[in-house]
């Protein structure tokens, strides 16, 4: 049995060059970048390289727009809290309601703290309305953080027009691009965004080392106070090999960025055909025609999404779900609720993401056991009879709730 | 992914009894609303001996969820109706080798399910007495309901109030924020403001610290005396714990009621570990006396 990974919008494996890129980081050059002696004076170029490579993936203006922090979240977190800290008089601010935690769970933090969260609804393929949009924008609002890509279905969000329509009523725009880097191609230089997270684990860099993209002039406060590095605005020793490895991660994605909207792409569209063909009862979630190239995410109606993901396991076949019970918590995702999917169909949601690792083999051997593995757990599911749902689903079964 | 015991994978991926009963003269429907798992129960019970003779379950869910359906249909064929009354969720989750805190709902609903069909059976209607709630204290599996019941209950005014009447808490101390926040629900409710210093509420008695050296007899008296302090928690939920024997520094100790078979029982232990380590000032080592069989060298100082 081989082992098929297509949980990639959760993490990616790490790049062999970029493995080969960081070790010298750790065995030789493992000076501290601010120490002047022979162990350190490579680091500074290399961190300098890095910021190059970065610069080039996101097309920013300035190398010096880049800061590295520990992860995506830590990039949210500095954005939104920094753009309140400058505007202290700015009490609300403006996000979705298809965010990922690491923004979703900060704006409730801040609306205890007393801000006030307009979280924009989407529609029934995850679409924003940008006339409900411009309404909210005011000299009231601190920032707009609006995610560039979602990580389940991989719908894209027009945040370049956000950005500009932001930037016209005088607002600070925030993206959080973690999906969106190094898969779908961005001029950072041509848009209004001010400031923008990414994520390295997610383009075959190692875990824990991020980016925040903040444009030159936006106004900031850093969120560690500190040593000088990142020129003050992230205190604390460099993550050297990490941030040298980032930097070949995305002189790497920037490599195979076509490769990811065409190969990936085909395998991606292969396997979503095969199973709405072969599989009755399923349907794919999110915004079909403005989607991620790497991601899709299929409803199984009337069964159970961990049910699912521990069968694919069983055939050495990796993916996600946005099942409650594959996180523990009370609710399917938040995502298929707030676009309105049924629990019956919302429970039973699979993500599969690839990266260019994948191959067309690893699609067919995925095609081949999927349709048994809903057919298995059909059997079981009180929704189901025989080859079909039994007769109005809903009241032959409505079982009572607690 | 969850950390499922071999039990649980072996009734996930050959579930027993999959299905409807074909002439069942009992059903149950029930769901758990904290994962969206439904589950119909259909049982052909006999009418003279009231022996169930065939049961067959449907289920939209988890892995846990599908387990706990297929073992307790084994866990009940063959059983009078009086009889299957009394499995309990705990029972379900022991015949499964423990299920994680997250997932001990899923035996919850095929208790449920088992009721609901009686019920059915009997003409009755099965009216479900619990709400479940947010899972909040992961150590010791304490959801928000619970925890909201409590503070209204007693009083409670400070997150050590909590922890002192649900052991929620108690463990690796992460959930106080929400905590506080349960609190400060709550007591906005009652028109009052949560108060981080508040005076306590009162509380089961403290017991005093171990200051001078204790005779062998004092000490196991000693060490019976917070167990025993420690039982009202335990018996809330349902459980219980016993001291069996103390050699050198190790109390084996004697887990049950609802304590036997989930998987928290490890974390109980560490939590009564925790108090006697604090009250008697040496270490002590907490072991279920399930291990003491493995003693076969016991050396008697």
């Amino acid at each position: 049995m081989v082992d098929i990974y297509l949980d990639n919008n959760a993490t990616t494996k790490v790049d062999h060059e970029v493995v080969d890129a960081m070790i010298p980081y750790f065995l030789e050059q493992y000076g501290n970048p601010s120490s002047i002696h022979k162990f350190a004076d490579g680091v500074a170029r290399g961190l300098k390289q890095a910021r190059q490579q970065v610069q080039s993936l996101i097309g920013c203006e300035h190398d010096s727009e880049i800061i590295f922090t520990s992860c995506g979240t830590e990039s949210n977190s500095t954005a939104l809290l920094s753009a309140i800290k400058a505007q202290p008089n700015k009490k609300e601010i403006i996000t979705t309601t298809v965010e990922h935690a690491a923004i979703l769970n900060l704006c409730d933090y801040l609306e205890k703290e007393g801000y006030t969260i307009h979280r924009l609804p989407v529609d029934k393929a995850g679409r924003l309305n940008l006339e409900s949009y411009k309404k909210l924008l005011s000299d009231q609002v601190a920032i707009v953080s609006v995610m560039w890509a979602n990580n389940e279905t991989g719908t894209i969000f027009p945040v370049a027009e956000m950005a500009e329509l932001a930037n016209a009523a005088g607002v600070m725009f925030h993206t959080d691009a973690v999906q969106a880097v190094g898969k779908i191609p961005m001029m950072l230089q041509d848009t209004k965004i001010d400031m923008l997270s990414l994520s390295g684990h997610k383009l075959h860099a190692p875990k824990g080392i991020g980016v925040l993209y903040l444009r030159r002039g936006t106004r900031y406060r850093p969120l560690l106070r500190g040593g000088h590095q990142e020129r003050g605005r992230r205190a604390g020793t460099e993550n050297t090999a990490s941030i040298v490895g980032l930097g070949k991660a995305c002189e790497l994605a920037l490599r195979y960025i076509e490769y990811e909207n065409t190969t990936v792409k085909e395998l991606r569209d292969r396997l979503e055909k095969g199973i709405t063909e072969s599989i009755p009862h399923c349907f794919v979630t999110g915004d079909l025609y403005n989607r991620l190239p790497n991601t899709t995410d299929i409803a199984f109606e009337y069964i159970e999404g961990e049910s699912i993901l521990m069968l694919l396991n069983k055939a050495g076949i990796a993916a996600s779900s946005g099942s409650a019970c594959t996180s523990g918590s009370l609710e399917p995702s938040h995502v298929m609720r707030a676009m309105d999917i049924p629990y019956t169909a919302a429970h039973g949601t699979i993500r599969f993401s690839f990266s260019r690792y994948n191959t067309m083999y690893e699609v067919e051997e995925v095609l081949k056991v999927m349709p048994g593995i809903v057919k298995t757990l059909r059997k079981l599911s009180p929704y189901w009879e025989g080859d079909a749902p039994v007769a109005n689903p809903e009241q032959a079964f409505a079982p009572t709730y607690s | 992914m969850w950390d499922y015991s071999d039990k649980v994978k072996e009734h996930f991926f050959n579930p027993k009894n999959a299905g409807a009963v074909a002439d069942a003269n009992a059903t149950g429907e029930v769901g758990s609303i904290s994962c969206g798992d439904a589950l119909r129960l259909t049982l052909k019970v006999d009418d003279d001996t009231e022996v169930i003779l065939e049961a067959g379950f449907q289920t939209f869910g988890c892995g846990s969820a599908i387990a706990s359906s297929s073992v307790l249909t084994e866990m009940i064929i063959g059983k009078t109706i009086d009889e299957a009354l009394q499995v309990t969720n705990q029972d379900i989750a022991a015949q499964l080798e423990g299920l994680p805190p997250e997932k001990m709902h899923c035996s919850v609903m095929g208790r449920e399910a088992l009721q609901a069909a009686i019920a059915n059976y009997r003409g009755e209607v099965w009216k479900d007495d619990h709400e479940e709630g947010a899972l909040i204290c992961k150590c010791f599996a304490i959801d928000a309901v619970m925890i909201e019941e409590m503070v209204w209950a007693n009083k409670l005014r400070t997150v050590e109030d909590v922890t002192n009447f649900t052991k929620a808490g108690g463990g690796c101390a992460s959930c106080h924020e929400d905590i506080e926040a349960i609190l400060e629900k709550v007591l906005a409710e009652k028109g009052e403001k949560f108060d981080p210093d508040a005076a306590p509420a009162a509380q089961p008695e403290k017991i005093a610290a171990v200051k001078t050296p204790l005779t062998n007899l004092q000490r196991i008296k000693k060490i019976e005396e917070v167990l025993e302090s420690l039982r009202p928690a335990l018996m809330a939920d349902g459980g219980d714990v016993e001291l069996v024997e103390v050699i050198g520094n190790t109390a084996y100790v004697k887990m049950t009621g609802a304590c036997n078979g989930c998987q928290m029982a490890a974390m109980t232990i560490a939590g009564i570990q925790q108090r006697l380590m604090e009250v008697m000032g040496e270490f002590i080592k907490v072991v279920p006396s399930t291990e003491m069989a493995k003693l076969t060298n016991i050396e008697v100082a």
